[in-house]
C-alpha cells in the first residue's frame, strides 16, 4: 500500500518536490474521499452524536424537556419488555445462525467441490432469495404458513389433519426463522463460495499427494482458508439478528396477538417512538442495542481470529 | 445444463463462468488431467460429478425455489381461485395477464406510482451509493492522505451499529429539517453503503496497479483524468458489484421509507405491498390478497432480472474483491 512505489523512490526525486508531491497526493485523496465522508457524518455520525444527546433528556408531561442523566438507561436496562425482546433474538440467534451458516457453508462447499451436476444452476438458484424483498418475503411465507389458502391449509384439507400453526405464539419465532434463513442462506453461500475460489488449488494438490481424502481436505485446508469469510458472515448474521424488524412486521399484520409490539428491540424502538413518542427513551434502547451489538461481533471477532 | 456438464468433466470444479482470481495457479494440472485417454482416477483434484451429492444438495434447491414456484403459481389464480384451489397447483381459471392488468390499475393506478418511486429511489441512491464508494474506496487504496487511517476505522466500525439505532434520531433530525415526506429523506440515508466502501477499496487495492498510475502522471495527466481514463476501467467488476448490492438494498428497503414517508404518493414497492396487506385487516378495508401476490411477483421480477443478466460480473468481481483477508 506504499503509495511511492519503488521504482519512484529509487529515481530520488529532491526532497522539495516529494514534499509538495506528498501534498498534492493528499489533496486528491480527500477530494477523492471527501464526498463519501461528508455524506457518511450526516447519515452516521451525526446521528448518532444526536441520539446520545437524546438519550440524557427526558420528555413530560408538566414541565417539557429536561435533563435527567443517566435515568433513561437504568430504566432501559431493568425494563421487562426490552428484556423480552434481547431474551427473545438471543434465543432466535443462538438457532437460526448456526443453521443458516451451516447450510450456506455445505452448498458452498458441494459446489466448490465440482461433484455437483449444473452447478452453475445451483450458484444462482439458492442464491435467488436475496434479491427478494424481506416484505415479499414476509408475504409469500405468511401466505404458505396461513391456514386459509396456505399450504398448511391445504395440506390439513386434504390429509385430513390438523398441523400445528406456524403462526401460533408458540410457533411464530420459528417461523420467523425460516424466513430469514430462507432470505439469506444463498447470500452467505456466495461469501463462502467466493472465498474458496480464490484459494490457490496448490494447496489441494499438495494436500492431496500427502494422501488427505476430500474430507480432510475439507476440514484442514478449505476450512482454515476460508476462517476470514467465515467470521464475517457470522458478525454480519449476529447483527442482522439483532436488528430483526422487517420480518416480523411484516408476519404481525397477519398474526397481531403471537407478534406484540416489544417482540423485538427494534420493534419497541419503533413502536415506542412512533405510537408511544417517546422519542428519548427509544434513542436510549436504540443506544443500548447498539453497544450490546457491538461488543458481542467484536467478542466473535477476536475469538474466531485467534483460533489456529 | 449440458454446458456446465461438460466444463466440469473438462476439470474446471467451478462451472461456469469461472472468476477470474489473480492467481491462477497451475493451469497445466487442470488442463491435462482428464480427457487424455483411460479412466481418470476420481480425486479431489479431478473431480467426477456424483449424482448422490447433487440430490442432497437438490434438496435446499427446493427449499430455496418453492415459495417462488407457489408465488408465481398463485399470481394466475383471482381470490376465489387463492381460496379453493391447491396451493401449488393452478386453479381452473388461469389468468396472470388479467391479474396483472388489475394490479396496475387498482386503486387509479398506483402500483405504477409505487414503481415509478422505486425507480427513481433506486436511481439516485444506488447511483450515488456506488459514485461515493467507487471514489472513496479508490482513494484509501491509492492515496497516502492525512486520515485515511481514521476514515477506514470509523467506516468499518460504523457497519455494526445497527442500522435502526440510527432510524429515530434520523429521523427527528430530517423531520427538523423538513426532508421527511420527501423523496430525499429516502435517497440521502440511501447514499452510504459501508460495504460498497469496503469492497471497493480492496478491489482497487488489487486491481489498479500503483505504477500504471505513476506512469500516467509521468505523462502529465491530472488525478481526475487518470483516475477516468485509467483506473475507472480497471474498477468496473468491482463497480457492478457494488451497484448490484446497492440497488437490492435500496429497491428491497422497507424500514427508512417506512418511518420516513407518510403519504401514500411518495411510498415505494415494498411499502404500497404492506399498505393493501394492512388493509385487509382495517375495518372497512377492501381485503385484495390476489392483487398483493401479482404485485408481489410484479415487485421481484425486475430486480432478479438484472441479477441474472448481470451475474458474468457481480460475481466476478465479488470473488477478486470480497473477504480477502
Amino acid at each position: 500500500m506504499t503509495l511511492l512505489s519503488t521504482s519512484a523512490r529509487a529515481a530520488a526525486p529532491p526532497p522539495r518536490r516529494a514534499r509538495f508531491r506528498l501534498r498534492k497526493e493528499a489533496w486528491a485523496g480527500w477530494g477523492f474521499a471527501g464526498p463519501f465522508v461528508a455524506v457518511f457524518g450526516l447519515v452516521f455520525l451525526a446521528p448518532i452524536g444526536y441520539a446520545l444527546y437524546l438519550s440524557l433528556f427526558r420528555d413530560r408531561l408538566i414541565g417539557g424537556t429536561s435533563f435527567v442523566g443517566l435515568d433513561n438507561y437504568t430504566e432501559a436496562l431493568t425494563d421487562p419488555r426490552f428484556w423480552d425482546g434481547l431474551t427473545r433474538v438471543g434465543l432466535f440467534l443462538v438457532i437460526q445462525v448456526p443453521v443458516m451458516l451451516g447450510i450456506a457453508l455445505l452448498v458452498a462447499l458441494a459446489i466448490d467441490s465440482g461433484r455437483l451436476y449444473g452447478a452453475s444452476f445451483f450458484r444462482v438458484s439458492v442464491f435467488l432469495p436475496y434479491a427478494v424483498p424481506a416484505v415479499v418475503a414476509g408475504l409469500i411465507w405468511g401466505f404458505m404458513y396461513g391456514t386459509r389458502f396456505g399450504l398448511v391449509g391445504n395440506v390439513n384439507e386434504a390429509l385430513g389433519v390438523t398441523l400445528p400453526d406456524p403462526l401460533s405464539p408458540s410457533l411464530v419465532l420459528a417461523s420467523i426463522g425460516n424466513i430469514v434463513t430462507w432470505e439469506f442462506v444463498g447470500y452467505n453461500m456466495l461469501i463462502f463460495y467466493s472465498a474458496l475460489r480464490i484459494v490457490p488449488r496448490s494447496l489441494y494438490e499438495a494436500a492431496a499427494i500427502d494422501g488427505a481424502g476430500e474430507w480432510r481436505i475439507v476440514r484442514s485446508v478449505k476450512l482454515p482458508a476460508i476462517r476470514g469469510a467465515l467470521v464475517i458472515a457470522t458478525i454480519f448474521s449476529i447483527i442482522g439478528s439483532f436488528q430483526l424488524f422487517n420480518e416480523p412486521s411484516i408476519l404481525q399484520k397477519l398474526a397481531p396477538n403471537a407478534i406484540t409490539s416489544d417482540f423485538t428491540p427494534n420493534l419497541y424502538t419503533y413502536s415506542l417512538s412512533f405510537a408511544g413518542r417517546q422519542h428519548n427513551y427509544a434513542a436510549t434502547v436504540a443506544i443500548v442495542m447498539g453497544v450490546i451489538t457491538a461488543i458481542i461481533a467484536y467478542a466473535v471477532q477476536l475469538r474466531g481470529m485467534r483460533k489456529g | 445444463m449440458t454446458t456446465s456438464l461438460t466444463t466440469t468433466a473438462a476439470g474446471d470444479p467451478a462451472g461456469t463462468p469461472r472468476p477470474a482470481p489473480a492467481r491462477t495457479s497451475s493451469p497445466t494440472t487442470r488442463a491435462d488431467a482428464p480427457r487424455r485417454g483411460r479412466r481418470v482416477p476420481d480425486t479431489p483434484l479431478n473431480p467426477r460429478p456424483s449424482l448422490p451429492l447433487t440430490l442432497v444438495t437438490g434438496l435446499v434447491l427446493v427449499y430455496t425455489l418453492l415459495p417462488l414456484v407457489w408465488l408465481l403459481i398463485n399470481a394466475t389464480k383471482d381470490q376465489n381461485g387463492l381460496l379453493d384451489s391447491f396451493g401449488l397447483w393452478f386453479a381452473d381459471d388461469v389468468g396472470l395477464w388479467d391479474n396483472i392488468t388489475r394490479t396496475l390499475a387498482y386503486d387509479d393506478g398506483v402500483f405504477v406510482r409505487w414503481l415509478l418511486n422505486t425507480l427513481l429511489y433506486v436511481a439516485a441512491g444506488a447511483g450515488g451509493a456506488t459514485v461515493l464508494a467507487v471514489l472513496g474506496g479508490y482513494a484509501l487504496a491509492k492515496y497516502e492522505f492525512p486520515g485515511r487511517k481514521a476514515v477506514f476505522a470509523v467506516v468499518v466500525g460504523a457497519v455494526a451499529v445497527p442500522g435502526t439505532a440510527l432510524a429515530v434520531p434520523t429521523f427527528l433530525m430530517f423531520s427538523g429539517m423538513g426532508l421527511t415526506n420527501t423523496p430525499w429523506a429516502v435517497i440521502i440515508p440511501s447514499l452510504i453503503s459501508p460495504f460498497g466502501l469496503y469492497l471497493m477499496w480492496v478491489f482497487a487495492a488489487e486491481a489498479v496497479p500503483t505504477e500504471l498510475l505513476e506512469a500516467a502522471r509521468i505523462d502529465g495527466s491530472g488525478e481526475l483524468r487518470t483516475f477516468l481514463t485509467v483506473a475507472l476501467p480497471l474498477l468496473m467488476p468491482g463497480t457492478v458489484t457494488v451497484l448490484l448490492f446497492s440497488m437490492v438494498a435500496t429497491w428491497n428497503n422497507y424500514f427508512l421509507p417506512l418511518i420516513m414517508i407518510k403519504d401514500p404518493d411518495w411510498y415505494p414497492l415494498t411499502l404500497g405491498l404492506n399498505a393493501w396487506n394492512a388493509q385487509a385487516q382495517t375495518a372497512g378495508g377492501e381485503a385484495v390478497f390476489d392483487l398483493i401476490i401479482t404485485g408481489s411477483l410484479l415487485t421481484i421480477v425486475p430486480i432478479v432480472a438484472v441479477f441474472l443478466l448481470l451475474q458474468r460480473y457481480w460475481q466476478s468481481g465479488l470473488a477478486a474483491g470480497s473477504v480477502k483477508e
